[in-house]
């Protein structure tokens, strides 16, 4: 089949490879019809994330059809349309029990080496190194989804792979990042980064009651975006400063949330920046948390940062004095996908959710590499890039 | 004296630990160096010219070879030398370049700051390492036995993961270096594993304490060519979350050439090994089965294949 492979940092190739096999009994064989690139796989891609080995597949947002299953596989049959998530949960341990499917105790057989680096590990996840997991990914023909009985969703008829693709990652992302927010009524909410994530994001946290949503980011196309199709207000950090303007936006309390849909590759200005750029570049600190540490320093005091944006390792000139003085609350995590999907998939159903309005590019599988491109140098006005395989 | 040994067995683990992180440290400054000596030249602030790309480069081999060395080292301590000995290499040349023309003093300045922090914590963890050495070879003449011990909990109650552990034929699921054992009823069995090139060891074992839902422990017969004993103990975890579940193994090498098999038999790491295990157990009773990845096709592996389907259809 053809796949999309990680050949080294910055190259991404489309390559033959062989077909997928049931290697679990609780495995499922998905024939992939839609598949996207996530700005967690520029991470991998950029080369931020240690123990990618040349040739892995990547790609963890994908949906199709169900071609094989293995003997552990009872709700599921041949011909099924599913969407999978991307985190590998079990469904048996303690945090699956408990609805933390990204921290599932079983799905990692690299566990070791997660725990060199966290301290514990997390669940596996599809194409994202072997940190977590070591799993071929999702762009590509066909992926075996272990656990098949735990995760793939189905789908309904006559709802669209479009409509259906992003309850894999990104719209879960954004919704769980907005939940973490604790919204109330009156609440002003701050998002950093609008991409998908933080598209879904805005969304979500007006779904939950957020009196106002202001985004930030430095792409006017993307600001565009969030005012038009999300109902943001917007700002850009290129023109204004950030703290300044909230302070003013939000009659110098702060907003009460904010989330940092950006991550470790976060952009920036100033010495700070160039700090952050030498060390990770020399690989002294891994991750780059411009967004976070603007975050933390204007959210009000007592509120909330969620951090869905995704770091790696480590980060220096950390505010920690603005957390603990200011009383604030730190939530974080690779989101629980499975305890999204259903409720989610039933808002786009009665029209509460339309994600289609992200997508700004359709590409065959075979254009992977120029759908990275695109989506990492935000060329064209890129925002997401859907595969077809 | 017990309390002193103890202790430095703790002070080993961290330093191991932190011999560990290092390890992932230098392989990424390592690789950083040699795929884009430009990038790195130009961040650290110095000119980008073919002198100062094939320098970076060489320092980047210099970081690669002890970071892979410290990573899969279970006692990495000469290695650590050799990385600190880079420190001060680099530590040479980034005051070289401080005083050159053609550089950015400011990142230069940056990138020193940097390696010296490093160096700091390369040096605590080399003294650290050394005497976690020191204190095995002081202890090897009276007790050459070697043992490791490994916690996990199991969402399952402690009936079923004793009752899983007591019937030995089940180990080989998830102790990869095993390959099989056979109850012979009176408490004994007959164990199989795999040794080096392709050969196995055998050796017979009688179970010495079993108390059901609670303990079992086992040693090998008088005479075994591998001397080797093991525990595995079942408590309640609290609030009704599961088993905890604490193994602990013991094996005795002989000297000589036997040893040496008896030695690797357990794994370059038992450490690493022994981790791997429990966590495969714990797969077992929570999943029905090792879970499998394309990277890792048996379970946790040190050396990773990439993460694509396998070419054999007959997998693992
Ligand atoms: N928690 C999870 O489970 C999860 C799931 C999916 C994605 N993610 C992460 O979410 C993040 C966003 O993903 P995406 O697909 O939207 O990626 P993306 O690259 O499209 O979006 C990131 C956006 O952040 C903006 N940005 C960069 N620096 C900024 C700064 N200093 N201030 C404000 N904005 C800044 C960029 O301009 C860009 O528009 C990534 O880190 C990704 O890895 C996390
Ligand atoms: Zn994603
Ligand atoms: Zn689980």
């Amino acid at each position: 089949m053809k796949a999309t492979c990680w050949m080294g940092r910055n190259t991404v190739q489309v390559q033959e490879v062989p077909d997928p096999k049931i290697l679990n009994a609780r495995d499922a064989i998905v024939q992939i019809s839609s598949t996207a690139i996530c700005g967690s796989d520029l991470h991998l891609v950029d080369g931020y994330v240690p123990s990618m080995v040349k040739g892995d597949i990547l790609g963890h947002e994908f949906m199709g059809e169900v071609v094989e299953v293995g003997k552990g596989v009872n709700n599921l049959k041949v011909g099924d349309r599913v969407v999978v998530p991307f985190p590998i949960a079990c469904g048996a341990c303690t945090a699956c029990q408990n609805e933390a499917y990204s921290l599932c105790e079983n799905s990692n057989p690299n566990a070791w080496m997660a725990e060199e680096l966290w301290g514990h590990s997390t669940a596996g996840i599809f194409g994202y190194s072997h940190l977590t997991g070591g799993y071929a990914g999702g762009q590509a023909e066909y992926a075996r989804v272990p656990f098949a009985d735990v995760g793939p969703l189905k789908v309904p008829d006559g709802m669209t792979d479009e409509q259906a693709l992003f309850l894999s990652d990104i719209l879960p992302t954004g919704y769980m990042g907005a939940e973490m927010c604790d919204i109330r009524p009156g609440d002003i909410v701050a998002i950093w980064g609008a991409g998908p994530v933080g598209q879904f994001a805005i969304v979500s946290a007006f779904l939950l009651g957020a009196e106002r949503v202001i985004a930030i980011d430095r792409f006017p196309y993307r600001l565009q975006m969030a005012r038009e199709k999300a109902g943001a207000e917007t700002i850009n950090y290129e023109e204004t400063d950030v703290l300044d303007a909230l302070k003013e936006m939000t009659g110098g309390r702060g907003p009460d949330a904010c989330i940092d849909a950006a991550g470790l590759e976060a952009h920036g200005h100033g010495a700070a920046y160039a700090y952050d750029r030498v060390k990770q570049a020399a690989k002294l600190e891994t991750d780059r948390p411009t967004a976070l540490r603007q975050a933390i320093m204007a959210c009000r005091n007592g509120g909330t940062v969620s951090i869905v944006g995704v770091y790696g390792g480590f980060v220096d000139k950390f505010p920690i004095g603005s957390v603990m003085n200011r009383s604030l609350t730190i939530k974080a995590g690779q989101t629980h996908v499975h305890r999204y999907m259903r409720p989610l998939l039933e808002r786009i159903q009665n029209g509460e959710i339309d994600p289609t309005f992200i997508i700004t590019h359709t590409l065959p599988l075979e254009q992977a590499p120029h759908g990275y491109e695109l989506f990492k140098h935000k060329q064209d006005n890129c925002e997401k890039v859907v595969l077809k395989a | 004296m017990a309390i002193g040994q103890a202790q430095r067995g703790l002070e080993n683990g961290k330093g191991q630990r932190l011999a560990r992180a290092l390890g992932w440290f230098s392989h990424g400054l390592g690789l950083a160096q040699l795929i884009a000596p430009s990038d790195v030249a130009r961040l650290i602030g110095i000119k980008d010219d073919d002198d100062n790309r094939a320098l970076l480069r060489a320092i980047g081999v210099r970081e690669i070879v002890p970071g892979l060395a410290i990573l899969v080292r279970p006692r990495p301590v000469g290695w650590l030398w050799a990385r600190l000995a880079g420190d001060a290499m680099d530590l040479a040349l980034l005051g070289a370049a401080l005083t050159s023309k053609n550089v950015r003093r400011d990142r230069v300045a940056a990138a020193t700051a940097a390696v010296v922090g490093v160096t700091a914590l390369d040096v605590l963890c080399a003294t650290r390492l050394r005497s976690g050495r020191a204190a095995v070879e002081e202890t090897a003449p009276q007790d050459d036995t070697r043992g490791v011990e490994k916690a996990i909990t199991v969402n399952r109650p402690p009936e079923e993961v004793y009752a899983l552990w007591r019937d030995f034929e089940n180990l080989p699921r998830f102790m990869l270096h095993l390959e099989s054992v056979e109850v012979m009823g009176d408490g004994r069995s007959h164990w199989k594993a795999k040794a080096p090139a392709g050969r196995t060891v055998e050796w017979d074992a009688e179970i010495v304490d079993d108390r059901p839902n609670e303990l079992i422990a086992w040693r090998s017969l008088e005479g075994s060519d591998v001397q080797n004993s093991g525990s595995v103990r079942f408590n309640p975890a609290p609030g009704g979350r599961g088993t905890e579940v604490r193994v602990k193994l013991q094996y005795d090498p002989p000297a000589g050439a036997v040893g040496v098999t008896v030695a690797k038999l357990f794994g370059e790491e038992p450490n690493q090994q022994l981790r791997e295990d429990v966590y495969r157990f714990k797969q077992v009773l929570e999943t029905g089965e090792v879970v499998r990845s394309e990277g890792s096709l048996d379970g946790a592996r040190l050396r990773q294949r990439p993460a694509q389907p396998p070419e054999d259809a007959t997998v693992p």
